[in-house]
């Protein structure tokens, strides 16, 4: 199983970075969102999967899944929640003010 | 009951910031209530370092729970200097703000994002839990993003796609690693980290980690393969954003590579911290050519950022209690004196309303008190004697030396050298000569205000080195040895 996932989450990564290496900036977005999620499968699977076991430690019981992971990754999902639309909304205005979204044609002068 | 006072200092800026929300159309009274805020966290601040160097470190456990399974905040002496040094910063930003921010700004929000950006640096500077450096980056990045867009003009929205993208990438990249480490170690407190990555003399995987943080810091603090996206995107945004964010943000990078690769990967020095030495080297070659290379008054200025970020690598790199003291000394001297050099150079561009040095001239006439301020502090950021520069630059090239690290040494005192010219090229071409054209605006008082108390103080600094150094020193000594944290923050 955390082979399967490890695999997946390499996936991801590896469309994550293929898509912030486009020119188009919606793209280079979606490619954020992609490797974030890559980043929160991987704190998953870095816990060890175990199915059906109580998340925390109770005396007397020996097998418990970690539930460490699963709070850190709620914590990064909300903030990539709200810098995926944070960032969503600034390329729509970078495009609106720039007439643009290439990224090769993003560029300025030193004299601004 | 005392250790409550470690939160303080992020829950003063972070209340005070969810309340301004509230009052973004009441300019005044948001200007009034931030001042307040500012001195009465300024004071947390005074007394919360006055109470750690009389009587030893504070945590605080969030929650009850005990050290290694909570979350907790610690208040040790690095941490309490940059707290202070922080406040600093944030008081003579608000004396800046009372002439330079309009009322269009407060209606967008400044002060909120002005206040919790100083919480994310508090807490970046606080905590004692890798994934809370993780949360508090976030905050205070959070706030950046906003910071650098109040204007919405059409440079600032493509210069800060670029700054935002990379930060997200570095965040990114930040959860990973702390994933792998928690594989490994099974623990994200820093202290815990520490004592397991010692017990195993950080073998295998663990240093290939320990160089994923370091990509991690060194974007956030703009080293050299990773420095693209500073300069640019400091001087797009308005005078008191762009100081607050060459006196802050590039720091939080500098402060968390301190702390991890004195407390947790500190065992393979030889792999580490001689790559460090190298890349500090390269960033301070790159940062002067680069502010050698462009007439914008306000890019010279941002692209001094990074040789001075070298220099602090440098004190890590070589790895010694004194080069540690001069990180720190030249920590706190470089918010101080970047943060006046901004203000400066705003004042500057407003009054000659271009940023162009070309287009400059004789300003000495119309303004003549910016024109010295601006002498003097170029002189601080060269690092003269009498001034704080000198005193952080001594300890790191002293250390350096005795260390044998002669090329990096040798390449701090070439590109100081280079600084100076740098920055007096800005005070000979903006204020000496004939007067080319009218001021556009006269010198705002309150920014001339604030840039003459953060130069006192980098004066005092260097001065008073007598009296400030012991405080640098035993904050220095508890990062070299590694064993005084983690038996307070574990209680063993």
């Amino acid at each position: 199983m955390e082979i399967l996932m490890s695999i997946l989450a390499g996936t991801l990564f590896a469309a994550g970075v293929y898509l912030i290496l486009q020119k188009q900036l919606l793209k280079i977005v979606l490619g954020t969102a992609l490797l974030s999620h890559g980043a929160h499968l991987f704190i998953l699977t870095m816990g060890k999967l175990n199915r059906g076991k109580p998340p925390i430690l109770i005396e007397g019981i020996k097998d418990y899944t970690d539930p460490l992971p699963q709070a850190l990754i709620l914590t990064s999902i909300v903030i990539s929640f709200g810098v995926t639309s944070f960032l969503l909304v600034l390329a729509y205005r970078t495009y609106q003010s720039n007439k643009t979204d290439m990224m090769d044609q993003l560029r300025g002068t030193d004299d601004e | 009951m005392m250790s409550n006072l470690v939160f303080l200092p992020i829950f003063i800026p972070l209340f005070f910031g969810a309340l301004l929300v509230f009052f973004n159309k009441k300019q005044k009274a948001t200007v009034n209530i931030s001042f307040l805020v500012v001195l009465l966290s300024f004071g947390v601040s005074i007394f919360l370092s006055y109470h750690v160097f009389s009587n030893g470190p504070l945590i605080l456990e969030t929650g009850g729970w005990k050290a290694p399974y909570g979350i907790i905040l610690v208040a040790d002496k690095l941490s309490v200097i940059m707290i202070l040094a922080v406040n600093v910063i944030a008081l003579t930003a608000a004396i800046f703000a009372l002439s330079s921010v309009t009322e269009k700004m407060v209606e967008h929000y400044f002060y909120p994002l002005f206040f919790l950006l100083i919480a994310g640096v508090s807490g970046a500077f606080l905590t004692g839990d890798l994934f809370n450096l993780f949360v508090f980056f976030e905050v205070l990045l959070m706030a950046s993003y906003g910071l650098i867009i109040i204007g919405g003009s059409k440079h600032q929205f493509r210069e800060s796609v670029k700054y935002i993208l990379l930060n997200l990438f570095s965040s990114i990249l930040f959860v990973t690693t702390v994933a792998f480490l928690y594989s490994v170690t099974g623990t994200v407190n820093m202290a815990q980290l520490g004592e397991r990555v010692a017990q195993v003399e950080q073998q295998g995987i663990l240093t290939g980690i320990g160089i994923l943080l370091f990509i991690v810091f060194a974007t956030k603090g703009a080293l050299f393969p990773l420095y693209f996206w500073l300069p640019k995107s400091y001087i797009v945004p308005s005078p008191i954003v762009s100081a607050l964010f060459g006196a802050l943000l590039t720091k939080v990078g500098v402060y968390s590579m301190l702390r991890v690769f004195t407390l947790i990967f500190s065992h393979k020095l030889e792999l580490t911290h001689t790559f460090f030495i190298w890349i500090a080297t390269l960033t301070m070659i790159i940062g002067v050519i680069g502010a050698l290379s462009t007439s914008n008054v306000k890019l010279i200025i941002a692209y001094n950022i990074m040789p001075a970020i070298g220099f602090m690598l440098l004190g890590i790199g070589t790895f010694s209690a004194e080069s540690l003291a001069g990180t720190i000394y030249y920590l706190v001297h470089d918010m101080a004196i970047k943060a006046a050099l901004f203000f400066l150079a705003g004042l500057l561009v407003w009054h000659a309303g271009t940023s162009n040095l070309k287009k400059m001239g004789g300003y000495i006439k119309t303004a003549p008190l910016m024109g010295w301020m601006f002498f003097i502090a170029s002189l601080i950021l060269a690092g003269i004697p009498p001034f704080s520069g000198f005193i952080g630059k001594y300890l790191l090239l002293r250390g350096a030396m005795d260390e044998g690290h002669y090329i990096a040494a040798g390449v701090g005192l070439l590109s100081s050298l280079l600084i100076l010219f740098s920055v007096i090229r800005i005070f000979i071409g903006a204020f000496w000569g004939e007067l080319k054209e009218e001021p556009k605006q006269s010198v705002r008082t309150s920014g001339l205000a604030a840039s003459a108390v953060l130069i006192a103080i980098s004066i005092l600094l260097g001065v008073g080195a007598e009296w400030f150094y012991p405080y640098v020193q035993a904050a220095a000594d508890s990062l070299i040895d590694p064993q005084i944290y983690i038996d307070y923050v574990l209680k063993e």
